[in-house]
């Protein structure tokens, strides 16, 4: 019988290439997720040199205009807004309502599960179908038309299921010791949950609606559906107002920036007012994590 | 005292208040539950108004035309004297753009996977993950805007014949809007790997690489191939991008520097153009937002089956 001996070379020069070859890889890794990072910087740095000499108090305070050196955003900035004055309310009752009865009312059960699964459906669905919903339902069956609270209520339908996950989450996280003491002294389930777990829950469920408020902000899709007019109108001033909005704006200077080259520069300049906007909103709610996290 | 000698009441009068508040939060106790149920059924009314929605109009649009024609034409004139209705050109560019924005999102987002879960020191992926879902938190219609003002143009010193509107571009960022995602749901998937199992395979003799390809993804691969078809689901119901970047030629053809339309730019298109309510153009939106339903449906659905059936438990 032959013994085999190790060949300490060849296992040597193997063990190096393999070496070699876990380095060059980790170095393709690296630079992959540094990809996005890059295009992402690219795309900062384009738009904000692009747009950023526009802007100025008259552009953020005037009308709409087609001469793209008087035109101004205050509607479309008006117009976000009040569409905020819609989603805000809407989403908070039904969100956290939904949130509450999933997580603290319902019994374990086909019903349960049968709305959970059916949330988490809706949030896979395209924005555009919800756009088709609203322009259906909102704007030519209700008769509503293309104002803000039809435009406010879709985007609402659009951002329920992520404030519904939110809140769920926020709620779950109540410790179970807090409602035992509560049922403890007497109190009743609905005191409970709105004297002891909603108030516990609420700087999770706020940092998941500000999370869902920013979606909505950007949404321009379901908006295009709605019919949002291209032309000049005036400042809404109510719910049942016509109104453009600040990513339909970008969205019609684009597309028009063939016609007009500066469009494109007016578009690059709401641009940087949109994402100074989502970027405030987020860095609220990342404070209120931090601020009120973990005190159990 | 004296407030409290004016509000004297007998004992009988005060059990008899304290009744009629109990009556009143009791009714109120039994209220909550079935006014919370209400509340929670409004997510079930959305799914059954989008799909009921959905359906009567295109069932209106599949009378004026075959749905069969639907279906197999290829050629889509919504607006000419002897209007045709054939998807296959929209389902030809949403397929292609996916396509295009899969092949950067799945390879680089999956890379980023492993980066950050097998490699990346504990501080160095604390910096980068949250960087990278900053590009999933970008709004779409800025993706857009990049792609139409800024991608075109330099794909167009690439391949000088590119048009202004095209469908590679699009797909490119697309893709890396995409990357965030696949990247942080295959990280998860990945991270839940036991390290004892890491571990047995480091101790005999493997590097890094070897545990990860050999090891890590196969014991993953659920979470990893789900992670990807949320994706494709993604790029099929993704909108502005393609709506801005990409034209609105209908023709069927393969050609990616040309103008292509997909079903969502296309519902764009239409609706913008303000349709008359009761023509066939009209409806067609609908039987174009229902194939997108569907497709849409169907990968999510996938998603969930393959991440839920073929999961490793450890």
């Amino acid at each position: 019988m032959t013994t085999k001996y190790m060949d300490a070379e060849l296992v040597g020069k193997r063990m190096s290439s393999r070496v070699r070859k876990n380095t060059g890889w980790k170095g393709l890794f690296f630079a992959s997720t540094l990809f996005g990072l890059v295009v992402l910087a690219v795309l900062l740095i384009r738009i904000f040199t692009q747009g950023i000499e526009y802007i100025n108090i008259d552009f953020l305070m005037n009308h709409l205009s087609t001469d793209a050196s008087r035109a101004g955003i205050m509607g479309a900035i008006l117009g976000t807004a009040w569409l905020m004055v819609v989603v805000i309310p809407v989403t908070m009752v039904i969100g956290v309502g939904t949130a509450i009865y999933l997580e603290l009312y319902a019994k374990k059960g086909k019903l349960q599960s049968f709305i959970a699964t059916n949330i988490s459906n809706l949030a896979g669905v395209p924005s555009i179908v919800y756009g088709l919903l609203g322009l259906t339902l909102f704007v030519r069956a209700l008769e509503f038309g293309n104002v803000i609270l039809a435009g406010g209520l879709t985007l609402a339908l659009l951002v329920l299921p992520i404030v519904i996950v939110a809140a769920q989450e926020a709620l779950r996280a109540v410790p179970g010791n807090l409602s035992e003491a509560s049922y403890g002294m007497g109190a009743t389930k609905w005191q409970t949950v709105r004297r002891i777990i909603l108030p516990a829950a609420l700087p999770g469920i706020l940092t998941g609606a500000i999370l869902a408020l920013s979606r909505a902000i950007g949404e321009t899709a379901p908006l295009t559906v709605l019919g949002i007019p291209a032309l000049l109108i005036p400042f809404p001033e109510g719910i049942f107002d016509t109104f453009t909005a600040l990513p339909m704006q970008i969205y019609y200077w684009t597309i028009d920036a063939s016609l007009v080259a500066e469009y494109a520069n007016l578009a690059a300049a709401t641009i940087i007012v949109l994402l100074v906007l989502l970027f405030l909103l987020n860095s609220i709610a990342i404070l209120i994590r931090n601020k009120f996290q973990q005190r159990y | 005292m004296a407030a409290n000698n004016k509000n004297r009441m007998s004992v009988s009068e005060m059990i008899e208040q304290q009744k009629q508040k109990r009556k009143f939060f009791n009714q109120l106790e039994r209220l909550v539950p079935s006014l919370l149920l209400i509340i929670a059924s409004i997510s079930v009314l959305t799914t059954v108004g989008i799909i009921y929605t959905l359906f009567a109009e295109s069932v209106a649009f599949f009378r004026n035309v075959p749905i069969l024609d639907f279906f197999t034409g290829t050629v889509l004139k919504p607006l000419s004297q002897n209007p045709e209705f054939g998807v296959l050109p929209l389902l030809n560019g949403t397929i292609i753009s996916t396509v295009i924005a899969m092949l950067v999102a799945g390879p680089i987002g999956m890379m980023s996977a492993i980066y950050l879960s097998e490699y990346a020191p504990d501080n160095v992926r604390r910096v980068l993950k949250p960087l990278l879902e900053i590009l999933a938190g970008v709004p779409t219609i800025v993706y857009g805007f990049f792609a139409f003002t800024f991608v075109t143009p330099l794909l167009r010193m690439i391949f000088p014949s590119i048009e202004a509107t095209n469908i590679l571009s699009p797909g490119i960022i697309m893709g890396v809007m995409i990357i965030p995602m696949i990247a942080s749901l295959s990280e998860d998937a990945m991270s839940s790997v036991p390290n004892s199992m890491r571990e047995g395979a480091l101790a005999l003799g493997s590097t890094k690489l070897e545990t990860t390809f050999k090891v890590v993804i196969p014991a993953a691969l659920s979470g990893i191939v789900a992670s990807f078809v949320l994706g494709i689901s993604r790029a099929i119901g993704e909108t502005m991008i393609v709506a801005i970047a990409s034209g609105s030629s209908k023709n069927f053809s393969f050609d990616i520097t040309g103008s292509m339309q997909t079903m969502t730019a296309y519902i764009v298109e239409v609706a913008g153009g303000e349709a008359a309510a009761g023509t066939t153009i009209y409806y067609s939106l609908y039987a174009v937002a229902l194939t997108l339903f569907v497709f849409t449906l169907i990968m999510n659905l996938l998603a969930k089956y393959i991440s839920r059936k073929f999961r490793e438990e450890y």
